[in-house]
C-alpha cells in the first residue's frame, strides 16, 4: 500500500472517531434532523461526480457522471432544505409555567 | 494554484461539516450550524469546479439544475409523516451517485476509447477502493429502494421470508467478497467488476425483503451508514479527503443510530437483520386476556380527570402519528396548562418509524421541544404523575417487558406508564400491537380505555375540557 493510501486511512479513521464523539452527543430529540443532515452531507459525492461529468473521459462516463451529479445534487438541495425546515419547527416553550428548565446540553 | 484553492475549500468544508453536526447537540444552535454546513457544501462544489481535468461545464451545470429541480420539492413539500420513506428515497440517490462514479472510473481506466490501463501493481489499492464503493453503493441503492417501498406501502410491509433465505444471502455475500478479492488480484477484470455490481444490487434487495415495517428505524439508519461508507470509499478511489471525511461522519452517524435503535428494541443487530420480527404467527405470549376486563371511560369523565390533574404525561405512539392527531394533542395540552396543570411528553426511542421521528411530528404541531422528554429522563417522573395519557402506543408501555420472562418483548426498555396514579389509553380497539401480545397495562385497575379514532377522541376531549 502506498504512502497516500496510509494517509487516507488515517484521515478516514480520525474522521470516523470525531464523528463518533460528536454524534453520540446529539440528543434523541434531534435524531431525525441528524439523519436528514448526514444525508445531505453524503451529497459530497458531487465532488467525484462533477469531475466525471466534465472530464471528457468518453461518452459513457460523461452520461454516468451527469446522472451522478443530478443524484448527488438532489441529496444536497433536498437534504439541507428539509433539515432547515425541521430545525425551524423545534421551538422552546416561552410560557413561564413550563416547569423547570431542562439542561439541553446533556 | 487552482489545486491549492480547491484543497483549501475542501479543508474548510470538512471543518464546517463537523461544526454543523456538532451544532445538532444543542437545539437552539442547530439551525445556524446546519446553514454553515450547507455553506461548506457550496464551497466544496466551487472548489471542485476548478479541477484541471474538467474541460466542459455544460453537462455539470445540466446535472446540477436537474438535481436542484428534483431536490427542491423533496425538501420543501414532503410531509413530516412521510419523513422515513423520504430519507430512504434520498439515500438511494446518494448511493447511486457513488456507484455511478465507481463504474465511470472503472470504465475510464480499462474500457472506453482511451483506456489509461494502469499496471496491476499501481491500481490495486484504487481498485479495492472502487470495489468497496460500488459494493456499498449498489446494495444501498436497492436496499433503500426496498425500504422506501415498504414504508410507502407499495410493497408489503410484512417480512417476506422463505426457506433457505439465510443460506442464499450467505452465498450472495460470499460471491460478492469473492469478486472483490478477484478484482484486487486482477484489477482489469471486467467480468469480476460487473458481476460484483450485480450481486451487490441483489444483496440490497435480499437484506431488506425479510424486514418488517416496524423494524424500519434500524434499517434506515443502517442504510444511512452504508451510503456514508460508499462516499468514503469514493474518496479513497479518487484521492479526495473531503469525501473520506464526510463519508466517515455519515457512516458513524448511521452506525450509532442503528445501535441505539436496536438497543431500544432489545434486539441484537443480527436479530434485526435476519430475525424477521413482526411476522405475526409464531410470536405469542403465555398470558392471554381471558378473564380480564378492560375498563372503558367516556370522553366526559376523561376530560374531568385531565382538566383537574396537576401533572400529566402524554405518551404518543405511532397510532397518533397515523391519525395525524398531534395538533389535537397540543391543543389539549394547552388547555390543561391554562387550567394550571403541567404537561410533559414521554418519547420512547422507537416511537415512530425512524430515530427521533415522534419529536419532529410533535414539533410540527408546535409542541415546544423543552416539554419532550426521552425515556431515561422521564421514567422516574411517572410515579408523581396524576394522569398518563397513552395515544396509540402499545408495546413501548407494556409492563410484560419487565415482568414476564416468557414474553417476546421481555427485556425491552419501556416507558413506566404503569407507575402513574391513573392511566388513560386512547385506542381503536383491544387489538394487539405489532409484537402481537396482550398488554396487561390495559387491564390494570387504574387504567381506563377511551376507544375510538385518536383524532376524534382527542377533539372530543378538547371540547369537553373547554366546558369544564
Amino acid at each position: 500500500m502506498s504512502a497516500t493510501g496510509f494517509i487516507q486511512l488515517y484521515v478516514f479513521i480520525l474522521a470516523g472517531f470525531v464523528g463518533f464523539l460528536v454524534i453520540s452527543r446529539v440528543p434523541p430529540l434531534l435524531h431525525t434532523p441528524l439523519m436528514a443532515a448526514t444525508n445531505a452531507i453524503s451529497g459530497i459525492s458531487l465532488v467525484g461526480s462533477i469531475v466525471l461529468a466534465g472530464g471528457q473521459y468518453g461518452k459513457l462516463p460523461t452520461i454516468l457522471g451527469v446522472i451522478a451529479v443530478a443524484c448527488a445534487m438532489t441529496n444536497v438541495v433536498g437534504g439541507f432544505i428539509i433539515t432547515d425546515r425541521m430545525l425551524n419547527m423545534f421551538k422552546r416553550g416561552d410560557k413561564k409555567d413550563a416547569g423547570p428548565k431542562r439542561n439541553e446540553a446533556a | 494554484m487552482q489545486e491549492t484553492i480547491a484543497q483549501l475549500t475542501y479543508l474548510v468544508a470538512s471543518v464546517l461539516f463537523i461544526l454543523g453536526l456538532r451544532s445538532l447537540t444543542k437545539p437552539d444552535e442547530a439551525r445556524r450550524g446546519m446553514q454553515l454546513a450547507a455553506l461548506g457544501m457550496l464551497l466544496a462544489i466551487i472548489g471542485t469546479m476548478l479541477h484541471q481535468e474538467i474541460l466542459t461545464y455544460t453537462w455539470i451545470v445540466t446535472g446540477l439544475i436537474v438535481g436542484t429541480l428534483i431536490g427542491y420539492p423533496l425538501g420543501k413539500f414532503v410531509p413530516m409523516t412521510a419523513m422515513p420513506q423520504r430519507i430512504a428515497f434520498s439515500h438511494m440517490f446518494g448511493a447511486l451517485a457513488a456507484t455511478l462514479v465507481g463504474i465511470g472510473e472503472f470504465y475510464h481506466m480499462y474500457q472506453g476509447d482511451h483506456p489509461t490501463n494502469p499496471s496491476a501493481a499501481e491500481s490495486r489499492f484504487k481498485m479495492a477502493a472502487i470495489g468497496f464503493e460500488v459494493l456499498f453503493g449498489a446494495l444501498t441503492v436497492s436496499g433503500s429502494f426496498m425500504a422506501f417501498g415498504k414504508l410507502q406501502e407499495f410493497i408489503t410491509g410484512r417480512p417476506v421470508t422463505f426457506k433457505g433465505q439465510n443460506l442464499l444471502n450467505g452465498l450472495l455475500f460470499l460471491s460478492a467478497v469473492g469478486c472483490l478479492g478477484w478484482l484486487i488480484y486482477e484489477p482489469s477484470n471486467v467480468i469480476a467488476f460487473y458481476s460484483m455490481v450485480a450481486i451487490a444490487f441483489a444483496i440490497g434487495f435480499m437484506l431488506v425483503i425479510p424486514i418488517g415495517g416496524a423494524d424500519m428505524p434500524v434499517v434506515v439508519s443502517l442504510l444511512n451508514s452504508y451510503a456514508g461508507l460508499a462516499a468514503s470509499a469514493t474518496g479513497f478511489a479518487i484521492g479526495n479527503n473531503v469525501l473520506i471525511i464526510a463519508g466517515a461522519l455519515d457512516g458513524a452517524s448511521g452506525f450509532i443510530l442503528s445501535i441505539i435503535m436496536s438497543k431500544a428494541m432489545n434486539r441484537s443487530f443480527g436479530n434485526v437483520l435476519f430475525g424477521a420480527f413482526g411476522s405475526g404467527g409464531g410470536v405469542s405470549s403465555k398470558k392471554t386476556a381471558e378473564g380480564l376486563t378492560a375498563k372503558s371511560i367516556s370522553a366526559e369523565d376523561a376530560a374531568v380527570l385531565l382538566g383537574y390533574a396537576s401533572k400529566v404525561i402524554v405518551v404518543p405512539g405511532y397510532g397518533m402519528a397515523v391519525a395525524q392527531a398531534q395538533h389535537q394533542v397540543r391543543e389539549l395540552a394547552e388547555l390543561i396548562e391554562k387550567k394550571g396543570g403541567e404537561v410533559k411528553y414521554a418519547i420512547h426511542p422507537v416511537a415512530g418509524r425512524m430515530p427521533g421521528h415522534m419529536n419532529v411530528l410533535l414539533a410540527e404541531a408546535n409542541v415546544p421541544y423543552d416539554r419532550m422528554y426521552d425515556m431515561e429522563e422521564i421514567n422516574d417522573q411517572f410515579a408523581e404523575c396524576d394522569v398518563a395519557i397513552v395515544i396509540g402506543a402499545n408495546d413501548v408501555v407494556n409492563p410484560a417487558a419487565k415482568t414476564d420472562p416468557g414474553s417476546p418483548i421481555y427485556g425491552m426498555p419501556i416507558l413506566r406508564v404503569s407507575d402513574a396514579k391513573s392511566v388513560i389509553v386512547l385506542k381503536r380497539s383491544m387489538n394487539t400491537g405489532f409484537a402481537g401480545i396482550e398488554n396487561e397495562l390495559f387491564f390494570d385497575e387504574k387504567t381506563s380505555m377511551l376507544f375510538g379514532d385518536a383524532k376524534a377522541s382527542l377533539s372530543k376531549l378538547v371540547s369537553e375540557v373547554k366546558q369544564l
